[in-house]
């Protein structure tokens, strides 16, 4: 095997770490801010049913690596370029505290790399349109619209029911609605890595094209994707479960089990789908179908602005890392030296105000708590 | 470029009906549950009676509920883990 071949797979599993604690937030921040799971115990679920979960499925990481790129124009040089685009925009955006998708930042670097290194022509943008954006786009749509009826109805069903027996009901039913997403994470999202390191694989001949994922492919992507989700992205775990709105235990148990329904039925039919995006959608459909005035909606615009960048900001740094380290292992070694210089910068600067399990319910004083009468 | 939307609206439907159908079904569980109960002590008169159906009924209601938010559930574990 080819240094730049164990490089690239590496890199994958830095990525996939990053996934992990960057999506974290997905699965467990609403049971986190209504207090349904203490935040450690949170992320210790996640992480181990995102493990579980990994083993549970291999339909998207097989779409991923057969699709979107043409295989046999791109070399692990250019894989490397995607990866390293992909690292920095997640770790940019988990020190803004913005849940962008890192399936869009690993599909924006693996474009850009492929683009600059092969042309534009080993693209298959049909595919990217058809598979990735247009499901992008709708996903967040579907789930918020499905959160926000299902917000509507739980409300006024249990309109005349005793608040606090209803509270502790649906923080029960959280947990288990949480741990659904988890799952659904689990068998959605390490298959990214999956798909990478495979593709690696069949483009260093090691692997015939179409070759579904070896087993420790699979066990390594889950381990990586669990022990990051375990560190936890305290950031972004903040925004969503607090800064949107401010979340019951009915509305997070909604928007969990909508997140799941819809994650699950995606991962079914084998699209590449985002889970950042649905579970942002359904907690602001969550927030909408209790009382429209207590969404921030500023900050959904902000996401929405973090999302149309995702794609091609990853592709741009991807492009440029391919780029170079295309040129040879002189190049790989500069690129992989940028990228650790990058990532310890972001997390030199993470460290001024950090976010931790213990202070990720309070909001900074600048960023005040939607009025919320009835917490 | 093709897009399926056949697949696209069936994600649509079938997330729909199966998060309403769970949130609907325990959201009446856990109201059957938590209705107001007639406690002698503290809610003298006609009115907590008539508030409160009779309890083990409102209680098979929720276990009914529940279990059934628990059969979808584990549908869905189903269908990952077989498929």
């Amino acid at each position: 095997m080819d240094v730049i071949v164990l490089v690239v797979i590496i890199t994958a599993l830095v990525f996939d770490f990053t996934n992990g604690f960057h999506d974290t937030a997905n699965a467990m921040a609403t049971s986190i801010a209504t207090g349904a799971l203490k935040p450690k115990v949170a992320v210790a679920i996640s992480g181990v049913l995102n493990l579980v979960g990994a083993f549970l499925s291999v339909a998207v990481a097989e779409t991923i690596s057969s699709g979107l790129v043409d295989e046999m124009k791109i070399t692990p040089a250019v894989i490397f370029g995607g990866l390293i685009g992909a690292i920095v925009w997640n770790l940019l955006t988990w020190l803004l505290g913005l849940p962008s998708s890192s399936s869009h930042a690993l599909f924006g670097g693996l474009i850009g790399a492929t683009w600059v290194v092969a042309g534009a022509g080993a693209v298959h943008f049909g595919t990217v349109v058809s598979k990735v954006l247009v499901p992008a786009v709708l996903a967040p749509i579907i789930a918020g619209v499905i959160a926000f009826v299902g917000t509507y109805l739980a409300y006024r069903i249990t309109s005349r029911a005793e608040r606090d027996k209803v509270t502790s009901g649906f923080k029960v039913g959280q947990v288990v609605s949480a741990s659904m997403v988890s799952l659904a994470h689990g068998t959605n999202d390490a298959q990214k890595t999956m798909g990478v390191i495979t593709l690696t694989l069949v483009v260093a001949g090691t692997l015939p094209s179409g070759s579904a994922p070896p087993f420790w492919v699979i066990l390594t992507a889950g381990l990586a994707i669990a022990l990051g989700t375990y560190l936890g992205g305290w950031r972004i775990i903040r925004t969503l479960g607090k800064r949107i709105t401010e979340i019951e235990p009915p509305q997070g148990f909604v928007a969990e089990t909508s997140s799941t329904a819809v994650i699950l039925v995606s991962s079914h039919l084998g699209f590449p789908l985002s889970t950042t995006q649905v579970v942002s959608g359904a907690i602001f459909g969550a927030g909408a179908g209790r009382r429209l005035s207590e969404v921030r909606w500023g900050l959904a615009g902000q996401m929405v602005v973090a999302w149309l960048l995702t794609l091609p900001a990853a592709a741009l740094v991807g492009a440029l890392a391919g780029r170079v380290a295309e040129t040879g292992t002189a190049g790989t070694v500069v690129v992989a030296v940028a990228g650790l210089a990058i990532g310890g910068g972001i997390y030199a600067v993470s460290r001024r105000q950090p976010v931790d399990a213990h202070n990720v319910n309070e909001l900074p004083a600048d960023q005040p708590r939607v009025a919320a009468p009835t917490a | 470029m093709t897009i399926d939307w056949s697949a696209l609206g069936e994600v649509f439907l079938v997330s729909f009906g199966t998060s309403v159908g769970v949130i609907v079904l325990f959201a009446l569980g856990v109201s059957a549950l938590a209705a107001p109960t007639a406690d002698p002590a503290s809610a003298p008169g006609e009115t907590a009676q008539s508030v409160t159906p009779r309890p083990a009924a409102s209680r098979a209601l929720a276990v009914l509920c529940f279990l059934t938010c628990a059969l979808v559930a584990g549908y869905g574990l189903y269908l990952i883990i077989v498929r």
